[in-house]
């Protein structure tokens, strides 16, 4: 692209749930990157068309938003884009605002506080056919009369509308907008001109910024304030104050003026039936949200989304398993061997296999989400737990991305982004790896019968066991979000409102692509660190190398052997020797890691995956100097719990970091989880050995 | 003087007419700013399964809120 960006550059604005995204998508086709905006966890999408002219165009979709009175970092990544405040993104030529026909007056709100900002503006009338069969009639030519911007009805999920956007969007010289801020108090008015005036007279705005624009520059709720000086920070403070003190409730009172200029306009358009009929929604709610039925097919969705991600996901993990293991092999075969050998079949490719076998579940889990997000049941979902959810200071979106973290946390983790408030995404991404994940079960099953032999426990009696493991993690989880909303989080309001959209039918491209972007994303960003680290670990427990010795002792010599003995005096309180220290170590990759780990470091011939028993019956043998076993029944409980809280996942740390853009969250998440499994480990080994166990 | 009925303890299916909320709450200027304004009818819909949250209809549109909210929206007597 040349220095100079001739093409024009539209921005795309909207409420959440306008369809903005579909419309963007069939603009731009696969022509769109998505990248994160610098310093926060807001996507940035931009892409290009070709105008109906054969002209080039540029488009960037601004994440949705309520309002420029900015309350989230999406609301304030839209607010500070318009204003041409990000050093990262351009202020746009043009803004594209789409509106949900069928919520007109809602939508309206932002529209009217985009005018005023004096860019050129095109409204869209997105599903137009929703308002069409509510008898809502809108006319359009009054409405484009009256904002003096051109109005195009569409309907994208079905591409009507689309040739016109692109029409309006190659007119070279579009009309300037005819509306006007609503009428406000006089005094008010005054008071507002006279902050934008010292403002402007400092530099902090644009001189023909609008009224409303320095003030939304800074609200109680986003503490950011992207690209302002400090100095300007403080005038606005001022100017913020001097307001409160004149007119308290000055921001409601905006908010009325706003309403009551919008009821005026959709007086004259917007003709809708007194009482409004019985649309598909409110049938299929009638069901979906019954006392009951709601909860039974809630229910009956989360277990097959359950079903899909925790067993269906297996058979594809499988392949991707075999495939590896038998290039690892092939290259074992041709290569002569040496250190570059092992670190290309042992370190390279066994890690690379460690990233792409979290793809079935991304895969799963992202298609699912995408089409409950896209037909409206992710809100119906939201509505009926949120009660639940509520107990431990969560809202109801918290609730299927911890589901998902059963199967595994990093997919969990990263749907936690359909989680609106930042605190309530933070606390759910923290507890996520509470949910006992499917790594966990090899832990388990190696452990559960070594703890209660078959000739001393039925099955059922291992299987409460184990529901014990998951009712100890989860009642965790709970404590934890519970414990960080009243101490970390304290103060962080977030109300929960929720948007109840009419069902539609999903636009499965705009699924497709969204889940094709989630999986690009996590293989480039995420797996690059959990192969980094995956790497680190295999060299810190083959080097350095003991010339001629059998894979345990030379794991006995390696770093990570010798890190084992160096944390024997930190893990003897909770029962452990320095051989199960190595396998704590190890298994920081990864917790099923633990029961290869423990197979090298016993010297158990290995031979199917699934057949545990020789390295069982080599724990049940396994004595302490003084004869004492040292896999007691309360060492394996110990060893249990432990794994229950530990944070022994690279690839979770990797996909935290990821997602809260920063090292702080995910390293606190280290030392809260593995601090929390420590005590209790210890309890568990010490208080069960003063019981005489 | 009876106190103000709350658009929490409105029964599922009435609507009516919100006569006032407090200034200066970022949560209720929130729902101002998703068209509950004093003077707008609101009805409300269905409560959810286990009694919260609250689902109303206002201009048109659907939403839903829990009680800690609605009960700072004052409704006029009907």
């Amino acid at each position: 692209m040349s220095e100079s960006n001739p093409e024009p550059l539209f921005a795309l604005v909207g409420n959440p749930n306008c369809g903005k995204t579909t419309i963007f998508n069939a603009l731009t086709g696969l022509r769109q990157k998505v990248a994160n905006y610098p310093g926060v966890t807001v996507e940035k999408k931009v892409g290009e068309c070709i105008s109906q002219h054969g002209k080039k165009l540029r488009l960037i979709d601004l994440p949705g938003a309520y309002s420029l009175n900015a309350r989230s970092p999406d609301e304030a990544v839209l607010r500070d884009v318009l204003l041409g405040r990000r050093t990262d993104t351009p202020r746009p030529d043009r803004v594209i605002c789409i509106a949900d026909a069928a919520n007109l007056e809602r939508n309206l709100y932002l529209l009217t506080q985009v005018l005023e900002l004096g860019l050129p503006v095109i409204l869209v009338l997105n599903m137009i056919d929703v308002a069409e069969a509510r008898e809502w009639h809108i006319d359009v030519p009054k409405l484009s009369a009256l904002l003096g911007i051109p109005v195009i009805p569409m309907q994208a999920t079905s591409g009507q509308g689309l040739i016109e956007l692109k029409l309006a969007m190659s007119q070279s010289a579009p009309e300037s907008p005819k509306w006007h801020s609503p009428p406000l108090p006089e005094p008010l008015k005054a008071e507002l001109a006279r902050s934008r005036g010292l403002l402007c007279q400092a530099g902090a705005v644009r001189t023909e910024a609008a009224l409303l624009e320095p003030l939304y520059l800074i609200s109680d709720h986003d503490p950011s304030h992207y690209g302002i000086d400090a100095a300007h920070l403080e005038r606005i403070v001022e100017c913020r104050k001097a307001l409160e003190a004149s007119f308290p409730g000055w921001e409601d009172e905006l908010v009325n003026a706003r309403y009551a200029a919008i009821s005026e306009l959709c007086a004259e358009v917007l003709k809708r039936p007194d009482q409004p009929g019985v649309t598909i929604t409110d049938k299929l709610d009638a069901v979906f949200l019954h006392p009951i039925w709601g909860g039974l097919s809630m229910l009956a969705v989360m277990s097959v989304l359950f079903y899909l991600i925790f067993s269906l996901a297996q058979v594809p993990q499988g392949w991707i398993e075999s495939a590896f293991s038998a290039l690892g092999n092939w290259v074992q075969s041709e290569m002569a061997p040496g250190d570059l050998r092992d670190l290309i079949v042992n370190g390279v490719i066994a890690g690379v296999a460690g990233v792409l076998v979290f793809l079935p579940q991304i895969l799963i889990l992202f298609f699912f989400i995408g089409l409950m997000e896209d037909t409206g049941y992710m809100s119906r979902i939201a509505f009926v737990v949120d009660r639940l959810m509520s107990t431990v200071g969560l809202n109801g979106k918290a609730f299927l991305p911890f589901l998902s973290s059963y199967a595994c946390a990093v997919p969990g983790i990263m749907a936690t982004r359909t989680i609106d408030s930042p605190k309530d995404r933070l606390i759910t991404i923290l507890i996520a790896p509470l949910a006992s994940c499917s790594a966990r079960l090899p832990v388990y099953g190696l452990l559960i019968p070594a703890l209660l032999p078959a000739h001393l426990a039925s099955a059922w009696v291992k299987a409460g066991l184990m529901l014990a493991m998951y009712a100890i993690g989860t009642f965790g989880a709970f404590f934890f979000a519970w414990l960080f909303n009243k101490t970390i989080m304290r103060g962080a309001s977030s109300p929960m409102i929720l948007e109840m959209p009419d069902y539609k039918l999903p636009a499965m491209k705009g699924v497709l692509l969204h889940v094709w972007e989630r999986a690009n994303l996590f293989v480039k960003r995420a797996g690059t660190v959990i192969l980094g680290l995956s790497i680190l670990i295999w060299a810190a427990s083959t080097y350095p190398k003991t010339p001629g010795a059998d894979d345990s002792t030379q794991l006995a010599n390696s770093i990570a052997g010798r890190a084992g003995h160096l944390i024997e005096p930190v893990v003897k309180p909770l029962g452990y020797d320095w051989k199960i220290g190595i396998g704590l170590i190890s298994s920081f990759a990864a917790r099923e890691v633990f029961v290869n780990t423990m197979s090298v470091v016993y010297a158990v011939e290995s031979g199917d995956d699934e057949d545990v028993q020789p390295l069982r019956n080599r724990l049940a043998e396994e004595r302490w100097p003084d004869g004492r076993p040292i896999y007691s029944p309360l060492v394996c409980l110990s060893l249990m719990v432990f794994y229950v809280f530990a944070m022994q996942c690279v690839s979770t740390i990797a996909i935290v970091r990821r997602e809260t853009n920063s090292w702080k969250w995910p390293l606190f998440q280290l030392g809260y989880l593995t601090g929390t499994a420590y005590l209790l480990a210890l309890v568990v080994y010490q208080v069960g050995t003063w019981l005489g166990y | 003087m009876l106190p103000a009925p709350k658009l929490s303890e409105l029964p599922a299916g009435d609507s009516a007419i919100i006569a006032a909320m407090p200034c200066g709450r970022p949560a209720l200027t929130r729902l101002r700013e998703l068209g509950l304004v004093p003077g707008t009818r609101v009805k409300v819909v269905r409560r959810a399964p286990l009694g919260e949250p609250i689902e109303i209809c206002v201009r048109g549109s659907r939403l839903a809120m829990r009680n800690h909210e609605a009960a700072f929206i004052e409704l006029a007597a009907s």
